[in-house]
C-alpha cells in the first residue's frame, strides 16, 4: 500500500490549514465549543481577568441565577480603576472605593478566585500584571470587562473587552457567544525614525483608518517596524485597537515573544516551555493567510503624534497644523468643529506650543518600565515648568519596584514630577487623580473624550510618554526629539 | 427564556452627532458602585449640564421617549455596560442609528435592547420627521427589521443572530451557553496550554 500523500495525513492537513489561516482563525477554531443557533460561535475563554468595576454586578447576577463560577482556576482578579495612587493604605479615604474593594475581596474569597492584592505587592493595572506574570500567552482566548483587553494581543492571543453580562457568562460557563471578526492586516514597513514610539504608530493608524474603521475587524499588526518592537511596545499598539473600533488586535508570536515569557512566574518552564513554543509557532498566521483587508504604512513617515480633538482619531504630527473645517471631508466637519470648540484650539494653528496645565505618565497604554525609562531620559534634562502638575504612575507594583531598582523615581522627583503608587490614576475619573475645570492635560493614556479625565470640561492631548515628559518640562506641547 | 422583543413602539428622542462615547453617556464617576441602580438619572449628565437644559434628553417635546435615535459609532470607547444600563434605566428600550460600536451593541443585546441601523438618507429622514412631529408614535419591527414613522416605513439592519435572539427571547446568553454541557470541558481538554503545558493553576 502506498503511503498517503502529505496533505492527507493529519499533520499534512494541519500544515495545509495553517498556510492559509490567520492566527485569529487558528485560535478561534481551537476554542470553538459549538456553533450557536443565532450564528455566533460558543467560544471557550482560556483566561478571564476581572477587576472591581465591572465584576460586582456579574457576581450578583450569578447569585440571582443560583450559579457558581464554573472554572475559578481560569479567572484572576486585581484592583486598578478605583485605587488611590497617593496611598494604597486601607481603608481607602473614598468610601465608595473601599466598598468596591471589599466586594471584590468577598467575591474572590467566596468563589475561590486568585486575587492579586496590593497588600502582597502583586497589584497593578489588569493589562499590565497579566503579561508580567506570564498569565498572558500566545494562542489563548482572553476576556476582561475592560475595552483595553486588546492589549494582550501583543502576545498573539485573541483578547477582547466585554460587558458585565458577558463577565457573568464567562464566570458561569467559561464561554462567550461571539461573531468571528474579519481580519485586517496592517503592515508597518521600514523603520521608525528616532524619537518615534509605538504610541505614535497606533495614533497614526487610528488617524488613517478612523475611529470606526475597525468595527467588525480584528487588527493584525505586522511588518518590520512591528517586528522590531519589544513586547511592551507591541502592547501599546494593541492596547488602542479598540480606539480604532477594532475589538481585538494582535501581533503574531515570534522569538521576542518567547524570550519575554521565558522565566515568567506563570508561564510554562523547562520542557513544558519547549512544547509551548512549538505550539505557539504553529498558530501564527501562515504565509498564504487570507485577509479581508490589508493596509500598508511606511513607518518612516510617522512623526511624534499628538491628538488635538475629542476622539483618538483626531491627531496630527507634532510639526503639523490643526486642520481647518473646510479642509476635511463633509462627514468629519461637524465633529472637527465640535472638537475645536471644546478644546478651544484654533483651526490652522500649530499644535506645538499649546500650553498645558497637567502632565500624566501612566495607564495600561504607557505605564510600563520601558515607558518610564524613556520618559526619565527627558526628565533628567530639566525641571517641570512652573504651574504644571506632573504625575508619574507605574502600571503595577512590580513596575514600581523595577523602576526603583533603576533609580527612576529619584530622577522624576528631582525634576519636579510626583511619583505615585500603581493604578489607572488619571486615565479616567474613578479615583482621586482628576483634572479640574478646563485644565489641559498632556497624557500618555488612551482616550481624549470630553470629560474623560474627571473634569466635565477638562481637555486631553494624547501623546507618547516621552512627549508628555517634554511637555511637562516646557509647559507646552513640544517636539521631544529636540530634548532626546 | 427572556422576554421576546419583537416590536417596540413609542415616542422617540433625536440625539444628533457622531462618535458619542460611553464616557459621555455615563461619566466614570458614577461607575464607583457595586450595582447598576440609580444610573438612569445620570445618563449624559455632563453633556446635559453643559447644554443648560437644551439637551435632547431634557427637551420636553421628547419626554417619555422609549426610542433613542443617534448618529454613527454611538457608544464607542469603554466596554462599560453601565452605558446601556443608564439609558435603559432612563427609559429607552431601543436604539436606531447609522452605526454602533461593537461592544456597546453587544451589551445592548445582552439586555434585550435592539440596536437597529439605517442607511444615512433614511436616518436623516427619520430624524427630520421626528423633529417635525415629536409626539408621533414610532414603531420598531424587530422581527421584520424596519422602522415606521410618519414619513413611511424604513428598511433597517440588524444582524440575523441578534434578531433571532431578541425575537425568540434567547438574549440571556448564560442559559444558552450552559446548554453545551460537557462539550465546554472537552474543548478545554484539547487545548495545548491546558493539556500539555499548563503552568497557571
Amino acid at each position: 500500500m502506498s503511503p498517503l500523500p502529505p496533505h492527507e495525513t493529519a499533520a499534512g492537513a494541519a500544515a495545509k490549514t495553517r498556510l492559509d489561516a490567520t492566527l485569529l482563525d487558528a485560535v478561534w477554531d481551537a476554542h470553538t465549543v459549538r456553533e450557536l443557533p443565532n450564528g455566533d460561535t460558543q467560544l471557550y475563554i482560556g483566561l478571564h481577568l476581572i477587576h472591581e468595576v465591572t465584576s460586582p454586578q456579574a457576581f450578583a447576577m450569578l447569585r440571582d441565577m443560583g450559579l457558581r463560577v464554573r472554572h475559578p482556576e481560569r479567572t484572576f482578579a486585581t484592583v486598578d480603576h478605583i485605587i488611590p495612587t497617593e496611598s494604597q493604605r486601607r481603608p481607602f479615604a473614598d468610601e465608595l472605593a473601599e466598598a468596591m474593594m471589599k466586594e471584590l475581596e468577598r467575591n474572590c474569597r467566596e468563589h475561590d478566585i486568585r486575587f492579586f492584592d496590593p497588600a502582597h505587592g502583586e497589584q497593578g493595572i489588569v493589562h499590565v500584571i497579566a503579561p508580567e506574570l506570564g498569565l498572558t500567552q500566545p494562542g489563548m482566548t482572553i476576556a476582561c470587562g475592560d475595552s483595553h483587553t486588546s492589549t494582550h494581543g501583543a502576545f498573539g492571543a485573541v483578547a477582547f473587552g466585554i460587558g458585565t453580562s458577558q463577565v457573568r457568562d464567562v464566570l458561569a460557563t467559561q464561554c462567550l457567544s461571539l461573531a468571528r471578526p474579519k481580519v485586517r492586516r496592517i503592515e508597518i514597513g521600514g523603520a521608525l525614525s528616532p524619537g518615534v514610539y509605538a504610541k505614535d504608530v497606533i495614533l497614526h493608524i487610528i488617524q488613517r483608518l478612523g475611529v470606526k474603521g475597525g468595527i467588525g475587524f480584528a487588527y493584525e499588526y505586522a511588518g518590520p517596524a512591528i517586528e522590531a518592537m519589544s513586547l511592551e511596545e507591541r502592547m501599546t499598539v494593541c492596547n488602542m485597537s479598540i480606539e480604532g473600533g477594532a475589538r481585538c488586535g494582535y501581533v503574531n508570536p515570534d522569538e521576542a515573544t518567547f524570550a519575554y515569557l521565558r522565566g515568567r512566574e506563570r508561564a510554562p518552564q523547562g520542557a513544558a516551555l519547549e512544547r509551548a513554543v512549538t505550539w505557539w509557532r504553529s498558530i501564527a498566521s501562515g504565509p498564504k493567510a487570507r485577509y479581508a483587508d490589508r493596509v500598508s504604512i511606511d513607518g518612516a513617515t510617522i512623526s511624534p503624534t499628538v491628538t488635538f480633538g475629542i476622539h483618538p482619531g483626531q491627531s496630527l504630527g507634532v510639526g503639523a497644523r490643526i486642520p481647518r473645517p473646510e479642509d476635511v471631508p463633509d462627514d468629519e466637519r461637524a465633529s472637527l468643529e465640535e472638537a475645536l470648540a471644546y478644546m478651544d484650539l484654533r483651526a490652522g494653528a500649530p499644535i506645538e506650543g499649546t500650553p498645558i496645565d497637567v502632565a500624566f505618565i501612566g495607564s495600561c497604554t504607557n505605564g510600563r518600565l520601558s515607558d518610564l525609562r524613556e520618559a526619565a531620559r527627558i526628565a533628567a534634562k530639566g525641571h517641570v515648568a512652573h504651574g504644571v502638575k506632573a504625575l508619574v504612575v507605574p502600571g503595577s507594583q512590580a513596575v514600581a519596584r523595577a523602576a526603583q531598582a533603576e533609580g527612576l523615581p529619584e530622577i522624576f522627583r528631582a525634576a519636579g514630577f510626583e511619583w505615585r503608587e500603581a493604578g489607572c490614576s488619571m486615565c479616567l475619573a474613578m479615583n482621586p487623580d482628576r483634572l479640574t475645570g478646563r485644565q489641559m492635560c498632556a497624557s500618555s493614556s488612551n482616550r481624549n473624550f470630553k470629560g474623560r479625565q474627571g473634569s466635565p470640561a477638562g481637555r486631553t492631548l494624547l501623546m507618547s510618554p516621552v512627549m508628555v515628559a517634554a511637555a511637562a518640562l516646557e509647559g507646552r506641547v513640544t517636539d521631544a526629539r529636540e530634548l532626546l | 427564556m427572556s422576554a421576546k422583543r419583537e416590536r417596540i413602539t413609542g415616542r422617540a428622542c433625536v440625539l444628533r452627532g457622531d462618535d458619542i462615547d460611553t464616557d459621555r453617556i455615563i461619566p466614570a464617576r458614577y461607575l464607583r458602585a457595586v450595582t447598576f441602580e440609580g444610573l438612569g438619572e445620570h445618563a449624559f449628565e455632563d453633556d446635559r449640564r453643559q447644554a443648560k437644559g437644551n439637551h435632547p434628553l431634557d427637551d420636553a417635546r421628547f419626554a417619555g421617549a422609549r426610542i433613542l435615535v443617534v448618529g454613527s459609532n454611538f457608544g464607542c470607547g469603554s466596554s462599560r455596560e453601565h452605558a446601556p444600563q443608564a439609558l435603559m434605566r432612563f427609559g429607552f428600550e431601543a436604539f436606531v442609528g447609522a452605526s454602533f460600536a461593537e461592544i456597546f451593541a453587544g451589551n445592548c443585546t445582552a439586555l434585550g435592547l435592539p440596536c437597529l441601523t439605517l442607511a444615512p438618507q433614511d436616518l436623516a429622514r427619520l430624524m427630520d420627521c421626528i423633529d417635525l412631529d415629536p409626539a408621533q408614535e414610532i414603531a420598531i419591527d424587530v422581527t421584520g427589521r424596519s422602522v415606521t414613522c410618519r414619513a413611511g416605513t424604513l428598511r433597517a439592519s440588524l444582524p440575523e443572530g441578534t434578531r433571532r435572539q431578541l425575537v425568540e427571547g434567547s438574549w440571556n446568553n448564560t442559559a444558552v451557553l450552559l446548554e453545551a454541557g460537557g462539550a465546554i470541558e472537552s474543548t478545554a481538554d484539547r487545548l495545548p496550554y491546558l493539556r500539555d503545558f499548563s503552568a497557571t493553576s
